[in-house]
């Protein structure tokens, strides 16, 4: 028992404490951000934790600026990030856009809340989804994961630095107010060994370094600054020496390998959870805090004798559709619950490709969407 | 006895050089002149090697060489 | 004089800058404090926002990091934070410093965090075609005040002064050599400092404000600029139009990456 004990530690912890907690797991040693309602916590914890391990906390002037403080010190090479929600998360949206196009890994959570603009400041919602994806200008790549529990919230915030250090690419960790608040009971494992990935490094000697070279994986290697490799970093288009360039072959191969580089790895980055019964006729795609309303809604169904085909997406961008393009096939129709007036529906609609019928249940008043409602539209098609 | 001076080597990158002609404006000795788009060393035995056009040459088209190691050589001799 | 190559990336030569533009002689000139000073090129972390002088970063062989508009000194905290060993120096004009960038600006000088920022004051947004900045003077025209600025302009190096910078000097692109000095010593300085230097816009402001080409504006320069000794004897009226030059601030503060160093000392030992 009591060996048990050693290996074991259980703890009741937020989703907001469980993001910190993953990030240190994760080898964070650098956050910069700005309070905002309901993401805070996360810095708190962090302002707390991370001097014990030589890590740099610091509360910057506004959203903007922990966001490029954010990029600065990932390129010296330290693991950092970023939290916040909706309005600041809007307000970081032109420098994730310098981290998507100079290729800096760094992890921004938003602790999703009420929008649009001040809102719903204390009270949860979805509605950032197409903020993850397209909030900032230009064709971007970009990873957004989503948990729906506090110890899942631990498990991507590793996952977020890993994806983010493998393709060089800023992701992003979206919760919302319930997972960041919500009190749960989470088992840690002592002995549990995460894997870390850390960003390519060069095999070349400086003079041969081409800091955005196209290589066969359309991953270039990345050195810190100061280690001996000095190279230009810009938010201007470049070409694989890093400057700048006009030249129209140069702006096309570097713009289709940027956004190639997830593309081509959507299968490795993409983890869905899918619940089937033989013969469902009836699909539900439910992501985040909804995901547990859903859950819930389908074991009572399923307690009735009906038969769901559930899918849990924890990476919302890039999107599932070969999942939804499959749950199409075999359902009359998708089920998509989500706090909001219908974002994900539409991706959902669009993956199915006009196979199936989608229906949206959502809520925008703050208040969390009901098994019962969930239920609801299920048993309407029964 | 005066001893030979060894003037200064003046040298102007044309393809840097934008022909502001800030170099000629602010020589203390006149010994630039602007001939067309670019400067063209006028008057080299004014020259001081001061290097004051070098200094304000923002393109970094223009270099005096002071060639003082040549000026105690041919002292040596 | 020093060979400047040693620290120039050549093959993006010629300069994007306009002819008679002083942003070459001010670069010049931070080439000559870092080769006096004998900084190593890989010790140098060389940060810029957007607008003409920051493109300057795409000219020199240091670790270079050209950001987004105004966000320079915010880039450069992260890096200074992360790697106190860095030398870390920004490179930013008046627009991107404190309009757009106000803010990272007075709050970087309020830490006091080891950065030297050089900033170029051409009183002009030159980029984007000479619109109205914050350090336009009043009655100045631009493209975007027609009739003359009906604006204040900021004195950006008090601005750093109050917010608490360790360091700050003005200088004018007329008077290089003495630039030198004031950037060697900003460099040195542990803690915030900022170096404002005069240098003329010949395409956005010197033709739309009749003083014309780059020697004009230079010449404009030498004859406005007086020194900080002199101008204390002298009246507000008088200095109305003056560019006050020489070191404005220097001083001991405490200096945020070493306070930071502390506390995680202090924090460290409390845990063991």
């Amino acid at each position: 028992m009591k060996q048990k004990n050693d290996q074991f530690e259980v703890k009741v912890i937020t989703g907001n404490e469980a993001c910190a907690e993953g990030a240190l797991a994760a080898g964070l040693r650098f956050f910069a951000g700005y309070p905002i309602t309901p993401s805070s916590e996360i810095a708190e914890i962090l302002s707390m934790r991370l001097p014990a391990v030589g890590g740099k906390f610091i509360q910057m002037e506004d959203e903007i600026g922990a966001m490029g403080a954010v990029i600065g010190a990932s390129l010296v090479g330290s693991k950092a990030m970023t939290a916040t929600s909706g309005p600041g998360f809007s307000l970081k949206q032109e420098n994730l856009g310098y981290a998507a196009m100079a290729e800096v890994p760094c992890v921004v959570v938003n602790v999703m809340r009420g929008g649009p603009s001040t809102g719903l400041p204390t009270l949860p919602s979805q509605s950032d989804l197409m903020q993850a994806r397209w909030g900032t200008h230009g064709d971007h790549p970009i990873i957004a994961l989503c948990p729906h529990g506090v110890r899942e919230t631990y498990d991507l915030t590793i996952r977020a630095f890993n994806l983010s250090e493998k393709y060089r690419v800023p992701v992003i960790l979206l919760l919302d107010e319930i997972i960041g608040h919500v009190n749960e009971k989470v088992i840690f494992d002592k002995k549990e060994k995460f894997e870390l990935w850390q960003r390519e490094t060069p095999d070349v000697p400086p003079e041969n370094y081409l800091p955005y070279k196209f290589t066969e994986s359309d991953v270039p290697p990345m050195v810190s600054f100061g280690k001996g490799y000095r190279f230009h970093v810009t938010g201007l288009v470049h070409d694989e020496t890093g400057f700048p360039t006009n030249n129209s072959e140069q702006i096309i191969k570097f713009l289709q390998r940027l956004n190639r580089k997830i593309d081509r790895y959507a299968d490795d980055i993409i983890q869905v959870h899918e619940d089937s019964e033989e013969g469902a006729k009836i699909g539900l795609f439910a992501f985040g805090s909804t995901a547990r309303s859903a859950k819930n809604a389908v074991n009572l169904a399923r307690e009735k004798g009906v038969k769901i085909n559930f899918i849990r997406p924890t990476v919302l961008w890039p999107f599932p559709q070969k999942h939804v393009a499959r749950l199409a096939d075999q359902c009359d129709c998708i089920i998509v619950p989500e706090m909001n007036l219908g974002q994900m529906a539409h991706e959902v609609e669009w993956a199915s490709a006009g196979k199936t019928e989608v229906i949206k249940v959502n809520r925008i008043d703050g208040e969390p969407i009901r098994p019962s409602e969930i239920l609801d539209a299920i048993m309407e098609r029964v | 006895m005066k001893k030979d001076k060894k003037l200064p080597d003046i040298k102007i990158n044309k393809e840097w050089c934008k022909g502001c002609a800030i170099c000629v404006e602010f020589c203390p000795h006149d010994v630039l002149a602007m001939n067309g788009a670019y400067p063209e060393v006028v008057n080299l035995e004014a020259c001081t090697a001061c290097q004051l056009c070098d200094v304000r040459c923002p393109d970094f088209a223009i270099t005096v060489n002071k060639n003082e190691q040549e000026e105690t050589n041919e002292a040596k001799k | 004089m020093l060979d400047y190559n040693k620290y120039l990336r050549q093959q993006k030569f010629p300069l994007i800058w306009c002819a008679g533009c002083g942003d070459g002689i001010v670069l010049k000139s931070m080439l000559r404090a870092i080769d006096k000073i004998g900084l190593s090129k890989d010790e140098i972390c060389m940060v810029s926002g957007i607008g003409c002088s920051s493109r300057l970063t795409g000219y020199v062989d240091f670790n270079t990091l050209h950001t987004t508009h105004g966000r320079a000194i915010a880039f450069a905290t992260g890096v200074k934070m992360a790697k106190p060993e860095m030398h870390v120096i920004v490179v930013t004009g008046d627009g991107d410093a404190t309009a757009i960038g106000g803010n990272h600006y007075i709050h970087a000088a309020r830490r006091n965090i080891d950065i030297s920022v050089i900033l170029f004051n051409n009183n002009i947004y030159g980029m984007t075609g000479g619109q109205v900045s914050p350090t336009t003077p009043i009655g100045s025209r631009a493209s975007t005040a027609p009739f003359g600025n009906p604006e204040n302009s900021f004195n950006i190096s008090g601005l750093a002064e109050a917010a608490g910078a360790s360091f700050v000097a003005r200088g004018t692109v007329h008077d290089a050599l003495i630039l030198d000095k004031y950037i060697e010593k900003a460099i040195r300085k542990k803690g915030f400092s900022v170096v404002e230097v005069m240098t003329p816009c010949p395409t956005a402001y010197g033709r739309r404000n009749r003083i014309g080409d780059g020697v004009a504006m230079i010449k404009d320069l030498k004859e406005h600029s007086v020194s900080v000794r002199k101008a204390s004897k002298m009246s507000e009226e008088e200095l109305n139009d003056k560019v006050v030059t020489g070191i404005l601030v220097d001083r001991e503060r405490p200096e945020y990456t070493d306070n930071y160093n502390k506390l995680i000392e202090r924090v460290k030992g409390s845990n063991s």
